[in-house]
């Protein structure tokens, strides 16, 4: 530093006034070494963060994903405005709860075949053509919201109607009546209101203005007739 | 100092320069955000819309050349798709409304849908008519057999999809038919009137509107009331329908004209009868347990 300091003070005895003819004046003893090390601390990490995750045990892979689904399925049931559901969708959810609802839903073998309830694969395309298309009519419509983003809220608001499923199956097994009805007709309606409140919540932001209701009424329509089909199931 | 009064600012407002230039003459330059119509996103006043309402035919060149402008994107691409759903929740209400209310004299698609065609309407209405139909009949059936002893509720879900087939077979593949038949006679006789083979089914979909609450109400099981329920429906409907192909058959041979718009309303006649005939079971006049059951049977069997 000190060399370099004295040949820039060379050329500045050409010009007037040097610039820097002050640095000169500073001594700087030759001995303090300048070395070290350059390490980035935060590629260690990634890279450490990678091997980790290939080499987790499969638990820990298994309970992140059921924490995430789980994560989702409270969101669901106390909605609030929030991203999480949009932000990481997965699909875990949406077919966990189709596929426990289409096995609830679906008629015994002993059944005539030709008036009764839903087949298994008929509940799994009602609810997964019915998602699909209103996710097509809400990105026609100008929503911005992705295709998966709206697969992964409409599938994950099944879940209170899928727990209505079960508190019906369960009122089922007690005596029939007008009484049994009217409890399993409540306990229907409650869980559909639920149902539209928490899609509407995450929905409802990405859809344009003045087109909210046009891309509102068809997940009305799609948890009505769900909700439809639970309660007039009738065990064999 | 002069500097300072350099940069201040002159206001040039239109006014102040016809005042001061009388002969000048202004342009003005209106940009492409600045059109009234067909923005998606930007409602239109009202006192616009009671203005198209009213004056029809008039902006018939100015749509004719906003519908050029619109339809660029080849069909492969989602745009193409996106401008048949081009509508805002006021104009959805409005075509629902006039399919509603047919006013003698007033064309349905020169009204309402004026080169905007969508198809949100047509498929959202077939598939709440579908489930409306299908939902009302089981309701009906499970009251009209309500007392008896033999009588098994079946949630009968195999009725949705052929009433998915029935409905959505009639709102597509009818206005198919009418338009490659009108097609054929614009060929041979020159119609002012032509309709393209959205705005046809535009017709046809928001006219099925007014069997959704005729739909619900035919769980009431009175055989009188439910043929009023159908002759209310049939008039309201079949008359935006004849009214709106009148004009496009006018021109024609009289009796094909005539021809065309009978069998239209026959076709609507056929479906709403038929709808009624399938998926509602007959009210009994008496509740006999022994005599109703036997024809329940026979007619499930025939089923």
């Amino acid at each position: 530093m000190a060399k370099a300091a004295e040949s820039s003070g060379d050329p500045g005895t050409a010009s007037p006034r040097p610039l820097f003819a002050g640095l000169s004046d500073i001594s700087i003893s030759q001995d303090i070494p300048v070395e070290g090390e350059i390490t980035i601390p935060m590629r260690s990490h990634i890279r450490e963060f990678d091997s980790s995750t290939l080499n987790e045990s499969v638990q820990n892979t298994i309970m992140r994903d059921l924490k995430a689904v789980g994560k989702k399925f409270m969101h669901v049931l106390y909605p609030r405005k929030s991203n999480t559901l949009l932000r990481d969708w997965d699909l875990w959810g949406p077919l966990i709860l189709c596929v426990t609802l289409a096995l609830m839903l679906q008629r015994s073998s002993i059944d005539s075949e030709k008036d009764g309830g839903p087949q298994f694969a008929e509940v799994f395309v009602i609810v997964w053509f019915g998602a699909v298309t209103i996710t097509l009519n809400s990105k026609l419509l100008g929503g911005n919201i992705s295709f998966f983003q709206s697969l992964c809220v409409l599938g994950y608001c099944i879940l209170p109607l899928t727990v209505a499923m079960l508190v019906c199956r369960l009122v089922l097994l007690a005596e029939p009546g007008p009484i049994n009805f009217m409890v399993r007709f409540f306990v229907v309606i409650v869980m559909f209101a639920w149902s539209i409140v928490a899609s509407t919540a995450f929905l409802a932001d990405s859809q344009p203005p003045n087109r909210k209701a046009l891309a509102i009424y068809p997940v009305f329509l799609f948890y009505f007739v769900i909700s439809w089909m639970i309660l007039t199931f009738t065990p064999q | 100092m002069a500097a300072v009064d350099d940069l201040q600012f002159e206001e040039f407002g239109d006014a102040a320069t016809s005042a001061a230039n009388p002969g000048a003459t202004m342009i003005h330059i209106e940009g492409p955000s600045e059109s009234p119509t067909h923005q998606p996103g930007l409602p239109r006043g009202s006192g616009g819309e009671e203005d198209d309402d009213l004056l029809g035919n008039d902006d018939s060149d100015k749509t004719e050349l906003l519908a050029g402008q619109k339809k660029s994107s080849p069909f492969w691409t989602f745009e193409y798709y996106q401008t048949f759903f081009d509508v805002d929740t006021y104009q959805v209400f409005d075509r629902i409304k006039g399919s509603l209310l047919p006013i003698p004299g007033k064309n349905f698609v020169r009204l309402y849908i004026r080169s905007n065609p969508d198809l949100y309407g047509p498929f959202w209405i077939c598939a709440t008519l579908v489930f409306a139909i299908a939902i009302s009949g089981n309701l009906s059936n499970f009251l009209i057999h309500l007392g008896e002893k033999t009588y098994h509720y079946v949630p009968e879900f195999r009725k949705v999809s052929i009433a998915a087939t029935i409905i959505y077979a009639y709102a597509w593949l009818v206005p198919l038919a009418l338009w490659g038949f009108l097609m054929w006679r614009n060929s041979k006789v020159m119609n002012i009137v032509s309709y393209s083979f959205l705005e046809i089914v535009c017709v046809y979909g928001y006219s099925l509107f007014i069997y959704i609450p005729t739909a619900v109400l035919w769980i009431i099981p009175q055989k009188a009331v439910r043929w009023i329920l159908v002759m209310i429906a049939l008039g309201i409907s079949g008359s935006v329908l004849a009214m709106t192909f009148w004009p496009a058959v006018r021109e024609d041979n009289r009796r094909i004209a005539l021809a065309t718009i009978v069998t239209i309303v026959f076709l609507h006649t056929l479906l709403s009868v038929g709808c009624l005939a399938y998926f509602f079971d007959a009210p009994e006049m008496d509740h006999l347990p022994t005599a109703t059951v036997a024809p329940n049977q026979t007619v499930a069997a025939a089923k």
